[in-house]
């Protein structure tokens, strides 16, 4: 069982803060839904509005038939919501919170231990120590379990791999993509753009606007410009030596190692020569250029460097 | 509703701090208050029994109502009336004049005056008689002098009503109950909702199907078991360590009780709702609630002293008026047709936080 | 060789009763280097990075930090250091002049000292216009690059950045880093932990944690190639699993 979610023209201000600015997006049933963006872009805001913790200055959100502002009861009851943070009590055992909001949606762990058996049963060890003893992993599978207990339709993840460590996380999308399968429809927000890549489609949002809301592979598509990968000798004064280089070049970012360059309406030939007299005279050597693939990250720069 | 109340057990019971708080607070403040503080009187409502109605007798009356300490409330006609008379609860002293006073002073050079005293607050009532006493040896003075230096005495005997030994520690039980009552009910209710919104859990029980009635019973049902036994412990220690009495009806006094805890708690969702940090809930439980609690019921500071504009805003504070029905049950020991209009008071105001506290309980963050 | 060592770890144990957060560390950090400290949640980092800021004691083992022994000479050590957190930001209720001012006086820097460094530094960040501003109404990503200021503004030698950067939009995360470059080509070294592993890469040399030993270190490129894969985040990976 899953719903579709439709957001049209939403918007939310906080006093004079405009924390969503007209956000129309669906969200298909069953279908794995990224929101990507740093932190103050308004995921938290959006999927608060979902739940109706928060009341929209204008626009509509339609959870299925159910409408967020007249049947919230009934979204709420339909809804799985892992709030940032985890929403745990540290001080219960992971058992005892489980028991709770089992009991809180009027059910128990014992009549649907089957739905959330994949996740509980990593944790299951550790039934009895409190969930403030547990590694951020452990606790973001025992908020999951707990939002999942009820048998929700859709499910909403706040930042569930915020702060938590690489395997970890990877472990944690490897269970969604198997939540997926049983049908439900997931929304899930993240400041990580590598993640992006996991999800069916992708809304990129920043400062309350939607960048973009494409299918991962199609966001790659659709990046203007050539991309080129960048290193030489001396890469930790490379941003400051490249400054003023022009000519062609849209903007310089690092990333990881390297140096990624956009550039529209040049050959490689000519970016080469231009970069390699500008380097070499401050002391760059072993300079290589090489065409690379954007990645999300380097999309998501260049839609912010747009807007 | 169990699995709920229970972790909300699981919270207390895991937190040393909330259980010193709960459990050693009511000792402490019970062995705390168990000294006196020293006050000034002013405009004390008091009744004559003026058996002899002579023209000494008048004039001493004028004295005592004219020194600004006093108030005539009631004439009374017989002894008969003086029990009554303090029953009703506004008289804090009867001055009775024995027979032929001025007939007797003149005729045998002494006349005697009783001054019967409500001591269920003993520092008031020790400071009532004395200045009584004081005002009538100066008019005896004057009295000599007037009549060619007779010497003449008027004697004063003083009877203390209701807690014949004056134990201060008698007057403070009642303020320590509804201290540790507030304390209790509408701090701890109103800190634990408050950790809840800090912690995030909040989010996740809001967007349950649970209604706003059946979170908050969830969260105060805990503290309304524990304030009462809280209740008991400090009923007692005030028997079995200072030995007081308990007067009027145990079952009644329980059932007020629980009145004053219904409100209380009510306070403390009121409160947990505009605080949005612990420690403002915290700091707003103090100011707003425990301060005015101490300082204004008339738990240390007799109201009558006060300005006016205090004791105006006395009368908002519940904790006054079950205060005043407190002392009525455990040291006058009468029953519900003395204090029917405090308790309604009280009723009312319950009924009105317990609404707005529903109403102002969000199911939103905002 | 040894005084071009600005951190020496060694043999560190870190007991709490039975529990061992740090077994048997032993590592340098050069002087200058921007050192990454990487590791799963829960492998002992946040233990390691407090010892070796001086708040608290190794079980036993050696560590020299900028020259001052952490058993020994704590007092002194923290005065040679900058420390940076994204829980430990600044006041949000001071203006950004203010905080500078805070915490220049915590280090016992003159009031013309810390005038000089906070024009300076807010004259690098673009913020002169910003400095009465209170800091709860700047953005994220700009309180963060004014608590690295305010860490390295009494010029330590050494600056502990224990996930700078979380939640920070990439953009201003990359302009974060231009920073730490630019301090760590005035010689200050630079120790900073985080989950973001294309910022592991940014560092000259990663150390990876887990289960409360060092199981690997090396520059990222070396790392790379001794697990024959692609990204530092596949190199963390392999390390994690391979333990568990």
């Amino acid at each position: 069982m899953s719903v579709r979610v439709e957001i049209n023209k939403l918007v939310k201000n906080f006093e004079k803060v405009e924390a969503l600015k007209e956000i129309s997006l669906k969200v298909e049933e069953g279908e794995l839904f990224g929101l990507i963006g740093p932190d103050g872009s308004g995921k938290t805001t959006l999927f608060r509005l979902i739940t109706n913790l928060l009341v929209q200055n204008n626009g509509t959100i339609k959870v299925g038939d159910y409408d967020s502002r007249k049947d919230f009861k009934e979204i709420r009851k339909i809804t799985g919501y892992m709030p940032g943070r985890f929403s745990l009590y540290h001080d219960l055992s992971v058992e005892e919170n489980l028991n709770f909001y089992a009991h809180i949606f009027n059910t128990t762990l014992k009549e649907n231990y089957h739905l959330i058996k994949d996740v509980y049963s990593q944790i299951e060890p550790f039934k009895k120590r409190k969930a403030g003893d547990l590694s951020g992993g452990m606790k973001q599978k025992l908020a999951l379990s707990c939002a999942l207990i009820h048998k929700p339709e859709l499910l909403i993840l706040d930042e569930p791999t915020t702060g938590v460590d690489a395997v970890s996380r990877k472990e944690f999308w490897e269970l969604l993509k198997k939540m997926q399968k049983t049908g439900i429809t997931i929304m899930v927000s993240t400041p990580y753009m590598d993640e992006a890549s996991l999800c069916d489609r992708v809304a990129l949002m920043q400062n309350g606007n939607l960048l973009a809301l494409e299918t991962p592979e199609n966001i790659v598509n659709q990046y203007s410009g050539d991309l080129w990968q960048l290193s030489t000798s001396n890469m930790i004064k490379i941003i400051v030596d490249l400054e003023g280089v022009g000519n062609g070049i849209k903007n310089i970012f690092r990333f990881g190692e390297k140096v990624h360059i956009t550039s529209s309406g040049i050959e490689f030939e000519e970016l080469n020569k231009t970069i390699i007299d500008f380097l070499e005279p401050k002391g760059h050597e072993n300079i290589i250029i090489e065409k690379v693939e954007p990645q999300i990250e380097d999309c998501f720069l260049d839609l912010m460097d747009e807007n | 509703m169990w699995p709920f109340i229970k972790k909300e057990f699981f919270h207390i019971f895991r937190d040393i701090r909330s259980m010193v708080i709960l459990f050693g607070m009511p000792v402490a403040q019970v062995l705390l208050f168990g000294f006196a503080i020293t006050t000034d009187i002013k405009d004390v409502d008091i009744a004559i029994l003026d058996n002899s109605k002579d023209n000494v007798t008048m004039e001493l009356s004028n004295k005592l109502v004219s020194s600004g300490y006093f108030i005539l409330n009631e004439n009374l006609k017989s002894n008969d009336e003086i029990e009554e008379a303090f029953q009703k609860g506004k008289i804090k002293e009867v001055v009775i004049f024995e027979n032929d006073f001025a007939k007797k002073l003149k005729k045998e050079g002494r006349a005697d005056v009783q001054l019967i005293l409500d001591a269920s607050e003993p520092n008031t009532a020790n400071m009532i008689s004395a200045y009584t006493t004081g005002i009538i040896s100066t008019y005896s003075m004057e009295y000599i002098k007037r009549n060619q230096n007779i010497p003449v005495a008027i004697i004063t005997e003083t009877k203390m009503l209701y807690n014949p030994e004056l134990k201060s520690v008698y007057m403070f039980v009642p303020g320590v109950i509804t201290i540790i009552l507030m304390l209790v009910s509408a701090m701890m209710t109103s800190i634990s909702i408050t950790r809840e919104k800090e912690v995030g859990t909040m989010e996740a029980i809001l967007v349950s199907p649970l209604k706003p009635i059946q979170i908050i019973l969830g969260k105060v049902a805990p503290y309304i078991l524990l304030s009462f036994i809280n209740l008991i412990v400090i009923l007692l220690l005030a028997k079995f360590v200072f030995a007081m009495p308990l007067n009027g009806s145990l079952v009644l006094l329980l059932a007020e009780s629980i009145l004053f805890i219904s409100m209380a708690l009510a306070l403390g969702i009121l409160i947990s709702a505009i605080s949005k940090s612990q420690q403002q809930a915290m700091l707003l439980s103090m100011f707003a609630l425990l301060l005015p609690t101490i300082l204004l019921s008339g738990f240390i500071f007799p109201i009558e002293n006060m300005p006016v504009i205090l004791q105006l805003i006395s009368h908002i504070m519940p904790s006054k008026w079950f205060i005043i029905i407190l002392k009525n049950i455990m040291l006058k020991g009468v029953g519900m047709e003395y204090f029917w209009k405090e308790t309604l008071i009280l009723l009312v105001m319950t009924i009105f936080f317990i609404v707005m506290s529903v109403k102002k309980f969000k199911l939103r963050l905002e | 060789m040894e005084e071009n060592n600005i951190i020496i770890v060694e043999n560190l144990f870190k007991k709490f009763g039975n529990f061992t957060a740090n077994n048997d560390l032993n590592f340098v950090v050069k002087s200058g280097e921007i050192f990454g400290f990487l590791g799963a949640n829960g492998a002992g980092k946040t233990t390691a990075i407090k010892i070796l800021s001086g708040l608290s004691k190794p079980t036993s083992g050696k560590v020299i930090v900028a020259g001052f022994d952490v058993n020994t000479q704590s007092n002194k050590l923290k005065q040679n250091i900058g420390y940076m957190s994204q829980r430990f930001s600044l006041y949000d209720d001071l203006t950004v002049k203010e905080n500078f001012r805070f915490y220049g006086g915590i280090y016992g820097m003159s009031a013309k000292n810390i005038r000089l460094k906070t024009e300076a530094l807010l004259k690098r960040l673009d913020m002169l216009n910003y400095k009465d501003m209170l800091l709860k109404k700047l953005p994220l990503g700009w309180k963060q690059k004014l608590a690295f200021s305010v860490a390295v503004m009494h010029d330590p030698a050494i600056v502990f950045l224990d996930e700078p950067t979380g939640g920070v939009d990439p953009i201003t995360r990359r302009q974060f880093w231009e920073l730490i470059y630019e301090k760590s080509s005035e010689g200050v070294t630079i120790f900073v932990t985080t989950h973001y592993m294309d910022e592991a890469e940014y560092c000259q040399r990663v150390s990876i944690m887990a289960e409360g030993k060092i199981e690997a270190l090396d520059t990222p490129s070396n790392l790379k190639k001794q697990f024959n894969v692609n990204t530092m985040d596949e190199v963390f990976v392999k390390i994690a699993r391979k333990v568990n």
